[in-house]
């Protein structure tokens, strides 16, 4: 800061910044910078599988293992959650706290039974002897649809967390931070998943 | 520090979502998923190149309008720094998901010495 010549001269200086800095704006950017780091991540392991996606190793392919109707019940599952995570913020915005609660439990609830139906699929494939150990491309696949399944089992866990902290604490500044930072990491993770049913699902089962 | 700049932070939240843009993005990503799920399960196009190609296509618009109707994306979000940071991500996902298929598409058809599945499946 250099020194001001007109310190005791002139008039009172004009001050723009106020102090009034609005913390939640700086974490929902923080949040989307962690995103975007997350999402170089779901990037590598697209690149893993586009590049050894079709080695099967005399293995079985993705024609022969996957269930497109299966995927599209999982699919709508993810998008229905997705909605009914946007009525939940709705309704944080007008500031109902048990329309907000009821909405998350329904968001809970569609992601459970997407990790339910994905969880049977690994269990169905690893029976199988389609193991994550058994082709390039099953390596892949697993650590790509896994990391992004884990992810889906965090955010659960943190929409459950939240959905104690605002029965407790109700909708204070800091819950709904949080819950806008749930928002985009759930709506993040749809997007992902757009990605995984094109690039992994669909074009897996073309020949 | 020669200027003073005027950040204009009195948006709130950034946004306000409203029902019709969720059940306006809703019902987009709807049909955005359906037709690809039709497109190959129906086999309706005749060649699977083609199907290929528009269901990347189709993913790609979905990508767009998850990205507005959900994510709230604009260029005034955060003052434009969320969407600076979006498409810096967007390059480097570029450059690297098209430079690690070419480097290894190059790798393969040049030193892949096996050319037939029954020596590959005779492979130790």
């Amino acid at each position: 800061m250099s020194s001001s010549p007109t310190l005791n001269a002139g008039p009172a200086p004009v001050f723009y910044d106020n102090g009034d800095h609005h913390p939640q704006q700086g974490t929902l950017l923080g949040f989307w910078l962690y995103l975007m780091s997350d999402c170089l991540i779901f990037a590598v392991l697209f690149a893993v599988y586009a590049v050894l996606g079709r080695s099967y190793a005399a293995g079985p392919s993705g024609a022969d293992l996957f269930d497109l109707p299966v995927v599209a019940l999982n699919t709508a599952l993810l998008l229905f959650s997705s909605i009914t995570y946007g009525f939940a913020m709705i309704a944080m915005q007008h500031g109902k706290k048990n329309a907000v609660l009821t909405w998350l439990a329904i968001t809970g609830l569609l992601g459970m039974g997407f990790l339910t139906l994905e969880m049977t699929e690994f269990a169905h494939l690893i029976h199988e002897g389609a193991g994550p150990q058994r082709s390039a491309f099953l390596s892949a696949f697993f650590t790509l649809v896994g990391t992004h399944g884990l992810h889906v089992g965090f955010g659960t866990l943190w929409l459950m967390t939240l959905m104690v902290q605002v029965q407790k604490l109700g909708l204070i500044p800091a819950n709904k931070r949080r819950l806008m930072c749930l928002s985009m990491f759930w709506h993040f993770l749809d997007v992902v998943w757009i990605g995984v049913f094109t690039f992994v699902y669909l074009m897996g089962v073309l020949p | 520090m020669s200027a003073r700049h005027h950040y204009d932070h009195h948006d709130d939240a950034g946004y306000h979502a409203t029902v019709k843009g969720y059940v306006v993005g809703f019902l987009l990503s709807a049909a955005l998923t359906a037709i690809p799920f039709w497109l190959v399960m129906g086999k309706v196009l005749p060649s699977p190149r083609m199907t290929a190609f528009a269901i990347i296509a189709f993913a790609a618009v979905q990508v767009v309008v998850h990205m507005v109707y959900f994510l709230h994306m604009n260029a005034k979000a955060e003052g434009g720094w969320s969407l600076l940071a979006l498409v810096f991500t967007a390059a480097l996902v570029v450059i690297m998901f098209a430079g690690s298929i070419w480097v290894m598409y190059h790798l393969n058809t040049n030193m892949m010495p096996m050319a037939d599945p029954q020596t590959m499946r005779n492979m130790p």
